[in-house]
């Protein structure tokens, strides 16, 4: 596939990784944020193709995995209604609650359902104007500016029977939560690129400028997550600390103006409560007063509920940089896709199911 | 979830008022929402995340890190530096 295939190339990956190998002198942290690119670097070995000195950090990026209990909770409770017909993206099914997941429901009798995009949940609503369609609108900036376009489309057509349930997050707060923890050791970043193709650079040069870090804003193949290391390494031995742009075949410097003027118009910055991290104030959105009446909560009048997180499941700390999944004494053993503790064992893009789907012979190391 | 896919647009329509396209993943097309790539015309690959492109690949851009390693290479080869090594 154009614009994949090209970037998996194993030539071009070892001149980068020796680019990298020229230019360090001394070791540096560096924190990919998102999941996705966790997940490459985990795939393709990338970490093991660069010199000792480089220490990558996996960090909080993965929406499924930050989603607190709670929310899986509300989510359970909603899609057990017999009116609703409960539509989320395929990640958030086996998500465990406090006593259980979607699909569980699913099995139950409930009417919950995969879409790939939320307008499906729309075209539902307005297929079966006696159901009541729920859409879990999850996910980060790149999520964000879809779920607003089917809530104002919602709007549009006058659907009084579509509603969603909303847990979005925003990651430059995630960034500053990670740089002013006193335990902090990341040197270094890179940006999620999807992000910021939706979101620009702009928020991100306060945010080298006051803690006087590199953040490369990179992609997710192979070449790009070299290129986005050796940049970032070339920062930090140069002592600069700048906003670059790895992968600008995708991310313009002012972002997507179109989708940042929907998601606007939609959503406003509200606190969120991040799994194993706790709450984090304006690192969310949620609906703004004009369509307050399509959330979920207040409809379903799941507003209050409260739960605790699994006390087993480290997956704060994972989310964090400070433990790598295998670090976790349940990693593998009372943790699994199949029958997961916690969020990153089950997300596509979380570092646990990455390092049980391509690093399990580690065990043994 | 913010897996973004590329994929070739290869048609363009309205629908309930909002901006479509036709969009080719390797053999597989689906129908994408162009909402936030007013600009996006048939044959340019449009970057799609569920189901909403989000940004229009740059060409140019994207041949910039093949020319940059090959411009490294040749400047190697004219300082007389060994190749990289083979990485396992």
């Amino acid at each position: 596939m154009k614009y994949v295939d090209e970037y998996r190339h194993a030539e071009p990956a070892r001149q980068l990784a020796e680019l990298i190998r020229r230019t360090v002198t001394r070791p540096w942290s560096i924190m990919e944020i998102c999941g996705g690119q966790t997940h490459a670097i985990v795939r393709f070995a990338l970490d093991e193709m660069l010199p000792p000195q480089i220490h990558l950090i996996h960090g909080p990026g993965c929406p499924v995995c930050v989603t607190p209990i709670e929310i899986i909770d509300k989510a359970v409770a909603i899609a057990a209604r017999p009116e609703v017909t409960f539509c989320s993206f395929g990640d958030m099914l086996r998500v465990p609650g406090s006593h259980k997941d979607l699909l569980t429901v699913k099995s139950e009798g409930g009417d919950v359902r995969v879409v790939y995009s939320p307008m499906d949940a729309v075209t539902l609503a307005r297929k079966h104007p006696e159901r009541q369609v729920v859409f879990f609108a999850i996910g980060f900036e790149t999520t964000a500016p879809p779920n607003a376009m089917a809530v104002a489309q919602a709007a549009r057509l006058g659907l009084e029977n579509f509603s969603v349930l909303v847990s979005h997050v925003l990651v430059p707060p995630a960034i500053e939560a990670v740089l002013s923890s006193p335990s902090n050791r990341v040197q270094g970043f890179l940006a999620a690129g999807h992000v910021c193709a939706v979101m620009g650079l702009d928020q991100y040069r306060p945010l080298a400028e006051k803690y006087r870090v590199p953040i490369v804003v990179t992609g997710f193949e192979p070449l790009d997550i070299l290129q986005g290391v050796y940049l970032c390494v070339k920062q930090l031995e140069e002592g600069r600390a700048e906003v670059e742009n790895q992968y600008a075949r995708t991310v313009r410097a002012a972002g997507n103006p179109a989708a940042m003027r929907q998601i606007d118009a939609v959503f406003q910055a509200v606190d969120r409560k991040w799994r194993g991290i706790g709450p984090i104030a304006r690192s969310g959105l949620g609906l703004r007063d004009a369509y307050a009446r399509f959330d979920a909560e207040t409809r379903f009048d799941v507003a209050d509920l409260q739960a605790d997180e699994p006390a087993e499941c480290r997956a704060g700390e994972v989310l964090q940089g400070q433990i790598k999944p295998r670090d976790c004494p349940c990693f593998g053993l009372r943790c699994t896709p199949e029958r997961p503790l916690g969020a990153p064992m089950v997300s596509a893009e979380g570092a646990c199911a990455a390092y049980y789907r391509y690093r399990r012979q580690g065990l043994q190391e | 979830m913010c897996l973004g896919v590329p994929g070739q647009l290869v048609e363009v329509f309205q629908r309930d008022e909002l901006p479509m396209g036709r969009v080719d993943f390797g053999g597989v097309r689906k129908e994408i929402c162009l909402a936030y790539t007013p600009e996006a015309a048939v044959g340019d690959y449009v970057l799609v995340h569920v189901g909403f492109a989000l940004s229009v690949i740059d060409a140019q851009e994207a041949q910039e890190i093949f020319s940059y390693l090959e411009a490294i290479n040749q400047a190697g080869e004219e300082l007389g530096l060994e190749p990289p090594e083979a990485v396992p």
